[in-house]
């Protein structure tokens, strides 16, 4: 079966559809359209541009150039998580976890994936460890962002009732130990969500893009199994390396909360 | 040449018994220095904003400072932060809870040994452990925040304003425990009031805390 080409026109149809949002958006007073038309043209932009570099990378099938994509995927999204919080960790340390806690969630996973269960030989063979890892990091990437994000707005809004715990000589642990777990939650539910209405209320990306292309359903339908225990798997992982990692930051050696490490929040 | 380094400004402690506090500054304040012996209470007065509350703070351990407190010959820096947390134990002017019934709240639970007594005594009933902290009012909330440390037989009391939200029976009530628990057990105590006359009442001596020094002032009733 062939993919039947989508012309220019037909994407700005569904583009069309965004504008219209926007447009809503601006009557409504939402004041989202200039965010959303930005992200739609950079979506456009970057999506255009990956297909090139894609184009070049599966022909040349170097280990350097996949390695060197990867590597610039997984700074975007440590930047991204680190980003997309409201109360972060300032200087390099925000950076530096958010990237790390992207490591684990993406990099570790996606090697385990490709070296034992695809068993794709050379295990970066770039067919399988470009879309492999992108899936990985766009998808733990919520989970982390959201998970960091509640903890430090957490944690700063519940300052003096974490103190309060300290001074009851609980440690560090204990008195943030409920938001911790709370944060960890939010961090995975989304994912858990997902697997749980996967197939009966929706068809994942994945697997609609596969059956689009041509496969079997029943192919398309076991990578989508592999992808999303993957996907559930490191965002689990690297929600509860950020958390940990995070919450370290936030109190010092003497188990005193030090809020000082958090940027001011610019409304 | 390298300078010898500067000595710690500890006295020299041995075996001497009681809560001494060396040099503290923290925020731009201090640094205070002030020995307090076994059993007795000594009253923090000052204006609003000057560092009383910051002062027990730092004596908690709870904001970085610079000096060190001792208990019993023991440096704060020189153990486990939770464990001098447990010995140092302050209640806050306002007290904060997580859980939606008081029972969870209090170490070892509502129903246990002195517990049942301090409760008694501060008026409230064996089921309190069941009632939901959100209906309790602020003066309910600051007697069990005083069980809840009280219970838990801290060497050292540091109350920030204790009695705020309470009357004048109720206050007396405080009072008398707090007065027992220093006699009986050799608890230290730093109360911190703007009530002159409570403090006169309460404690062995009172200082004026001021930005760089405390000042001791006067415990005769003018």
């Amino acid at each position: 079966m062939h993919v039947i080409s989508l012309s220019a026109f037909d994407l700005g149809l569904a583009a069309f559809l965004l504008i219209l949002l926007a447009a809503t958006s601006l009557r409504i007073g939402l004041g989202l359209e200039k965010r959303m038309l930005i992200s739609g043209v950079r979506m456009t932009v970057q999506l255009l541009l990956i297909g090139l570099v894609l184009k070049v990378l599966f022909a040349s099938s170097s280990l350097w150039l996949v390695l060197t994509m990867a590597t610039i995927m997984l700074l975007v999204a440590g930047y991204e998580v680190w980003a997309r919080q409201k109360r972060k960790l300032s200087g390099a340390r925000g950076y530096l976890i958010s990237t790390g806690s992207m490591l684990i969630s993406s990099f570790t996973v996606t090697f385990l994936a490709l070296t034992i269960m695809v068993g794709v030989d050379p295990w970066y063979t770039p067919q399988y460890a470009i879309p492999l890892l992108g899936m990985l990091l766009g998808n733990t990437m919520n989970g982390v962002a959201l998970a960091s994000d509640r903890l430090t707005t957490e944690i700063y809004n519940h300052r003096a009732m974490v103190e309060q715990r300290l001074l009851l000589g609980q440690n560090w642990q204990e008195a943030s130990g409920d938001i911790r777990r709370d944060c960890m939650r939010t961090g995975m539910i989304p994912i858990i969500n997902s697997m749980a209405a996967a197939g009966v209320v929706s068809l994942p990306g994945m697997m609609t893009g596969q059956i689009l292309g041509g496969s079997s359903p029943l192919d398309a339908v076991k990578y989508q199994i592999l992808i999303m225990f993957l996907i559930a798997a490191g965002t689990g992982f690297g929600v509860l390396t950020a958390i940990w990692l995070i919450s370290r930051q936030l109190f010092d050696d003497r188990q005193r909360l030090v809020l000082d490490n958090l940027t001011d929040v610019q409304e | 040449m390298k300078e010898a380094p500067l000595p710690l400004p500890y006295p020299d402690q041995g075996n001497s018994k009681g809560l001494h506090v060396c040099a503290l500054s923290f925020l731009g304040n201090g640094p205070y220095t002030l020995d307090i012996l076994p059993g007795e209470c000594v009253g923090l007065i000052g204006r609003s904003g000057v560092g009383k509350t910051q002062l027990l703070r730092a004596v908690a351990d709870v904001i970085a400072h610079g000096g060190d407190c001792l208990l019993n010959g023991i440096a704060c820096s020189a153990i486990a932060p939770p464990l001098w947390r447990k010995r140092v134990a302050m209640v806050p002017a306002e007290s904060y809870w997580w859980y939606d019934t008081v029972a969870p709240h209090f170490h070892g639970g509502v129903g246990q040994g002195q517990s049942i007594e301090l409760l008694k005594k501060m008026g409230f009933s064996p089921d309190v452990g069941g009632w939901r902290v959100s209906r309790l009012s602020t003066g309910e909330r600051q007697r069990l925040s005083l069980v809840r440390t009280l219970i838990t037989a801290p060497q050292v009391l540091l109350l920030d304003e204790p009695t705020s939200s309470l009357d004048q029976a109720m206050v007396q009530v405080v009072e008398e425990i707090v007065t027992d628990i220093c006699q009986m057990k050799q608890t230290i105590c730093l109360w911190v009031s703007h009530d002159r006359e409570q403090l006169f009442r309460m404690a062995n001596r009172i200082y004026r805390v001021e930005a760089q020094a405390l000042v001791e002032e006067t415990t005769e009733c003018m």
